[in-house]
């Protein structure tokens, strides 16, 4: 499992670090928003990977750590708003400089 | 438990909360809520420099949970100055946006508030999670305070500085929970303990995770190859929000100066004094950058936050060295220079606003409306802020020259620090001749524009004063300063806080 769960995070990083690089608005608000699951499923494994084991102590032998559980809830509202925030920004941005590349204007060919 | 400890945390959230709930209150109103919000908090953060000036830390537990299973808020002399220093750099910064600034979209107050907010709670929580969340607070208000008023301008900048810092919330998910992994803490004194006594084979990782910290902190505090965001973002922001940004870059160097001698430092035995000797490598070439962007910038605003970045890098120097007397000099030079880079920025809005069409753009045109006082003001302003006799600048350089130890160090830092100076004199004085002197063929006639209001000129006039005052008073406050610095590197009292030492 650790193996599976650790690719997928390479890739979906990996992904989002190549559509930020592509610095037009859409791909970079993609890239983050891969970015963010990435790191949302990072800071989940930091509790262990394990099947089985509530999150509650006596139920079984063993019990899965719930403090991961509660940030990664916090990290995705916060992310959520943030992604929210800069997609409003992006469309203001198209309208006010006619463009959609993140330096606000088109780069010298 | 002194409940004063989170008062500066309760006070801007109840009025940033007030404001939202009457958006629909005249302008007079709500500028009258926001300033008795921020008046508020600076009799309370006095009491708690008090408080902290007794040398105990001072230990806050939210919902009285015991320390490493709460979250907790920690005083000591150095969070506590720097809630001073807010507080007062705040109200003179909501004095001037009171003038005018605030009209420029709805919802100015409620969001200045929730930045207020952010930053006091960033100051003080031990938590590293908690840290995160009130990053995040400051930040999201601080995007919405930079776009106030949606220029184009403000728009082409806001998009960098958006993007980066979500990025930077990325690295910083990633570093503090890679610690909770490896630690099975985020409560900053506790994570001390266990760093210090973790497993060998774990400290490559718990290395991976401090420099990932290390660099979400320095993009915060704007450390040279994570910089290049802030000149275009200061410059486009409204002048109260830049003088109010003044302490953002603070944030970071606290963040840093919080989790390098806590986590980070002394006691961490593998990795101990882990961050120091990498930051010296980048606070020298970040002052070097912002000289030189200094001596470039076509534009007053530009000039001024290229100055900004030259200060990160003094603070970055003071605090990589590594003794209490840098430490020292380096925080008395943080104080003084938010206060002056503030005040320049206030100015500068004060400057432009008398140019006809030129703006902010360094170059000749009519003369001022009031060129005497404007012209008067920027001289002291500049003359403190490259560190000559006889202002606050020229004590805290002096300070941490004196600091350096002979030998590398001081052969490293002597030049850069006392050219930079020269260079940022340079700097100034060319923005100073073609901002207030007349060229050949000028137009001679004073421009027509309003005369600059006397409350918006006396907000930047109050903070320039801070600097003689800061020079007046330096007995007192560097003795302050210099306990702070101590408290700071003796880990002891910090570390026994788990042990159930302190509170």
């Amino acid at each position: 499992m650790e193996a599976v769960f650790a690719i997928t995070l390479g890739v979906l990083a990996a992904s989002g670090v190549y559509l930020l690089l592509r610095a037009r608005i859409f791909p970079v608000v993609m890239g983050l928003t891969l970015i963010s699951y990435a790191v949302n499923l990072f800071i989940f494994a930091m509790g262990r990977l394990g099947t089985g084991v509530p999150a509650v102590i006596g139920k079984s032998a063993e019990y899965g750590d719930p403090l991961p559980q509660a940030l990664v809830l916090t990290a995705i509202v916060i992310g959520f708003a943030m992604t929210a925030f800069v997609v409003v920004l992006a469309l203001r941005g198209m309208g006010e400089l006619k463009t959609d590349h993140v330096d606000g204007e088109e780069p010298r060919a | 438990m002194s409940h004063a400890i989170i008062l500066p945390i309760l006070l801007p959230m109840f009025f940033g909360a007030l404001l939202l709930v009457g958006h629909g209150w005249s302008r007079e109103v709500k500028r009258g809520v926001s300033l008795i919000g921020c008046l508020a908090l600076l009799p309370v953060c006095l009491y708690l420099v008090l408080l902290a000036g007794a040398g105990q830390l001072q230990v806050y537990a939210l919902g009285n949970w015991v320390a490493p299973f709460g979250i907790m808020l920690l005083l000591d002399r150095f969070n506590a100055a720097l809630l001073l220093l807010t507080s007062l750099l705040a109200c003179f910064a909501l004095i001037y946006a009171c003038r005018g600034d605030d009209e420029r979209g709805p919802n100015f107050h409620a969001l200045f508030q929730f930045q207020l907010l952010g930053i006091n709670g960033a100051f003080l929580t031990a938590d590293l999670f908690n840290l995160f969340v009130f990053f995040e607070i400051l930040l999201i208000s601080s995007y919405a305070l930079l776009l106030h008023g949606n220029r184009a301008n403000q728009v082409k900048a806001g998009v960098h500085y958006v993007v980066l810092n979500l990025l930077g919330s990325s690295f910083f998910l990633i570093g503090v929970s890679l610690l909770y992994g490896l630690t099975g803490t985020l409560n900053m004194p506790d994570l001390a303990a266990r760093v210090a006594s973790a497993d060998v084979a774990d400290a490559p990782l718990i290395k991976a995770a401090a420099y990932l910290l290390l660099i979400v902190f320095g993009l915060k505090a704007a450390v040279l190859p994570l910089c290049f965001w802030l000149p275009r973002a200061y410059a486009a922001a409204p002048a109260s929000v830049a003088a109010l940004f003044a302490i953002m870059t603070k944030v970071g160097f606290y963040a840093i100066v919080r989790v390098f001698t806590l986590v980070f430092g002394e006691e961490a035995g593998p990795l101990a004094n882990l961050g120091h000797e990498l930051l010296w490598w980048m606070a020298l070439p970040t002052i070097a950058f912002g000289v030189i962007g200094a001596l470039g910038a076509r534009q007053l605003q530009a000039l001024l936050a290229y100055l900004v970045v030259v200060s990160v890098g003094t603070l970055m120097a003071g605090f990589a060295m590594g003794n209490v007397a840098a430490l020292s000099a380096a925080l008395y030079y943080m104080v003084h220079s938010t206060l002056i880079s503030a005040a320049l920025f206030l100015l500068a809005g004060l400057v432009v606003a008398q140019r006809d069409s030129a703006g902010g753009d360094l170059q000749q045109e009519r003369v001022l409306r009031q060129p005497l006082v404007l012209g008067c003001m920027f001289f002291f302003a500049s003359i403190s802020v490259a560190g000559l006799p006889p202002f606050s600048g020229f004590l805290g350089k002096m300070l941490l020259l004196r600091a350096a130890e002979p030998g590398w160090q001081a052969w490293s830092l002597w030049p850069v620090i006392l050219i930079g100076g020269l260079l940022t004199l340079v700097a100034l004085s060319r923005a100073g001749t073609s901002l207030f002197w007349l060229g050949h063929g000028a137009d001679a006639s004073p421009s027509k524009a309003e005369p600059a209001d006397r409350i918006s000129l006396l907000a930047a006039l109050g903070l320039l004063l801070a600097s003689p005052l800061l020079l007046i008073a330096a007995a007192p406050i560097m003795a302050y300063l210099e306990a702070a610095a101590a408290q700071l590197l003796d880990l002891q009292p910090y570390l026994s806080i788990i042990a159930g030492g302190a509170a």
